[in-house]
């Protein structure tokens, strides 16, 4: 109890020099939180595909797209219980800024193959029996205001001139992963009027075919079968899972990503120098007090250990600071940037290394001070008078 | 006859400066009786200080013996020694060496925490001790708050409190104006002659010296004189 009382006093001894110090403990820990979020934010993809999921896309690149008519001799293969698929839509809501991912997507199957996009049975039975209908996330509808039975208009960029909608349904998630920022359509829509504008050449063409196989274990014989079908045709094919697709589209942003890490632990090493400055500020100006300390016979460990808690403390109390804060600024970051990054949820693991990174910080920036405060000569020490 | 309280033996100490080598304490042999009160006097750098840290076991002899309290200091291992100094010395320094963030109270029961004493016997003997020194309605104040006599005085109730048969001072009026030194210095005869500390107290106040028995001046590192101060010897003050 002494012990601890003299810790806490001693740390509040400059109360602007600690203020400060754990101010600057607080904005590197939320800040490192923050990052590791936008980081995770990145991986939501990933971390929201499903195991008994395959993707089916040009071996080429996903700018090319396949026949319609290999969807009778994907469904055909042992194994798997259910194919759809889908285009990547691309157009415009009013302005280029009013970003949402959109897609035309065979709708009784997409809504069979990901259950996770929920819909209530009435939307759902509004939306597959209007050819125009579509269904969008509950993030977008509230960013944009829409409501079931809005008229939305979307101006082409890949499938060009204006495409009429009427919102059907706005699903929410079924799992805390899942992007509630989408918008879907019919694909059949898509294609009907391709086929008028454009001609039966441009017709009955899909991005991708998603699969879902009656067993995981079994997927990647199912992914080779696939492959080995349209082998050798002018549409060749790769199929992978679906986490290895999401993941494919990380790595094309690796180096941002890598970028944001190494610039969250940047932040912490920064921390880590200004505390370590305090801490050896502190421990400098103590150094009488240690001398008689020692000279009243407490042992070099105890000096270490006064320095080491005294650290530790600050750490731990920007730390708690910290993960207190960062729900809700990243629930207030998430706001600001849900238009382009749908999922900004702050994860159990990101709090744990928040706090882990505070006591290590703590723990580093007392190491020195501490040696030098255990090795503290006691006749030099007593000869220097705070 | 009693083993003295303390015992030098050819005590040699040096300090380095850069490539220098400064000897500062040049074979120096005396002994210290039990129960005494000795004051040592000397110029600036006539190694005062050192000598005092050597006999509180605060620094080592180049070479030579320092034997306190039939203990020679300079075999012990650093671990003993520190035991050592907590057990047998009383420390007062002319700064006081108060922790500031501990009240008067706390300070004095620290080193009480070095030993097995329970709580409540802690809290009895420091309040004993503030008492002794007249500040037992001063226990919740912190250094800030008290005058340098009284911070001075908490400092001599924390060289009491362990009841360690030697207390060395280092310049202990130093730092205060008369009054305050006067009543220090007297408290410093009561714990000699009441409780029979051995006291050895180092300054430049000849006012100070003459409150000790004894009256050692040092020149060089070695000894100068050692003369007994009539005046303060009790039975012999004319």
């Amino acid at each position: 109890m002494f012990f601890l009382a003299m810790v806490w006093r001693n740390a509040w001894r400059h109360k602007l020099r600690s203020a400060l110090t754990l101010v600057g403990l607080v904005v590197a820990l939320l800040a490192f939180g923050l990052l590791l979020t936008v980081v995770d934010a990145w991986y939501q993809g990933v971390n929201a595909s499903s195991d008994k999921r395959l993707v089916t896309r040009h071996s080429v690149s996903l700018v090319f797209p396949l026949p319609l008519n290999y969807l009778g001799k994907i469904r055909a293969i042992e194994g798997v219980r259910a194919t759809t698929y889908e285009n990547w839509f691309g157009g415009i809501y009013k302005e280029p800024k009013n970003f949402f991912p959109q897609f035309a997507v065979d709708a009784r199957t997409f809504l069979q193959i990901y259950p996770e996009f929920r819909l209530s049975d009435a939307e759902r039975d509004a939306f597959l029996r209007d050819r125009k209908g579509a269904i969008v996330g509950r993030k977008t509808a509230e960013n944009y205001g829409l409501k079931v039975g809005d008229n939305i208009t979307l101006k082409g960029t890949i499938f060009p001139g204006d495409w009429d909608f009427v919102l059907r349904g706005i699903y929410t998630g079924g799992r805390e992963s899942t992007d509630e920022s989408q918008f879907f359509f019919h694909w059949q829509y898509l294609d009907e009027v391709v086929r008028q504008r454009q001609g039966a050449r441009r017709a009955s063409l899909v991005g991708l075919y998603v699969s879902e196989v009656e067993d995981a274990d079994d997927i990647a014989r199912i992914a080779a079968a696939i492959d080995a079908q349209f082998a050798n045709s002018p549409a060749e094919t790769r199929s992978e899972t679906e986490k290895a697709f999401q993941l494919g589209f990380v790595s094309m942003s690796e180096a941002l990503v890598a970028a944001i890490r190494a610039v969250s632990y940047l932040v912490i090493l920064i921390i880590l120098a200004v505390m370590a400055n305090t801490m050896a500020m502190t421990a400098r100006e103590r150094r009488a007090e240690y001398a008689t300390l020692r000279a009243l016979g407490f042992a070099p460990p105890f000096l270490a250990t006064l320095i080491f808690a005294e650290s530790l403390l600050l750490a731990l109390l920007g730390g708690l600071l910290a993960l207190g804060l960062t729900y809700p600024v990243a629930a207030l970051f998430g706001q600001a940037v849900s238009k382009f990054i749908p999922h900004f949820v702050v994860s159990p693991q990101t709090s744990l290394l928040q706090l882990a990174a505070a006591l290590a910080v703590g723990l580093l920036a007392a190491l020195i001070p501490a040696w030098r405060a255990a090795r503290v000569n006691i006749v030099a020490g007593l000869r220097a008078v705070a | 006859m009693s083993a003295p309280a303390v015992r030098l033996v050819d005590v040699h100490k040096a300090y380095r400066r850069g490539a220098q080598r400064v000897p500062v304490l040049a074979g120096l042999s005396f002994d210290i009786a039990e129960g005494e009160f000795l004051a040592l006097m000397g110029p600036s750098g006539s190694g005062k200080s050192t000598l005092l840290n050597l006999i509180a076991g605060l620094d080592r002899a180049d070479s030579g013996a320092v034997i306190v309290a039939g203990e020679n200091l300079g075999k012990l291992p650093e671990r003993l020694l520190a035991d050592w100094r907590a057990s047998h010395v009383g420390f007062i320094f002319q700064f006081y060496n108060l922790m500031p963030v501990l009240t008067a109270f706390e300070n004095v029961q620290l080193p009480l925490l070095l030993t097995d004493l329970p709580r409540r016997e802690r809290r009895a003997h420091v309040e004993h001790a503030l008492a002794l020194v007249g500040l037992a309605d001063r226990m919740t104040h912190f250094p800030n708050e008290l005058s340098g006599g009284q911070q001075q005085r908490v400092a001599i109730a924390r060289a009491l409190i362990t009841d360690p048969p030697l207390i060395v001072a280092d310049e202990p009026t130093g730092d205060l104006d008369r009054d305050s030194a006067t009543e220090v210095l007297g408290m410093l005869q009561r714990l000699n002659r009441e409780l029979g500390k051995t006291i050895i107290m180092v300054t430049h106040d000849q006012r100070a010296a003459d409150h000790a028995h004894t009256i050692m001046r040092l020149e060089k590192g070695v000894l100068w004189s050692r003369d007994q101060n009539a005046a303060a010897v009790p039975g012999r003050a004319g």
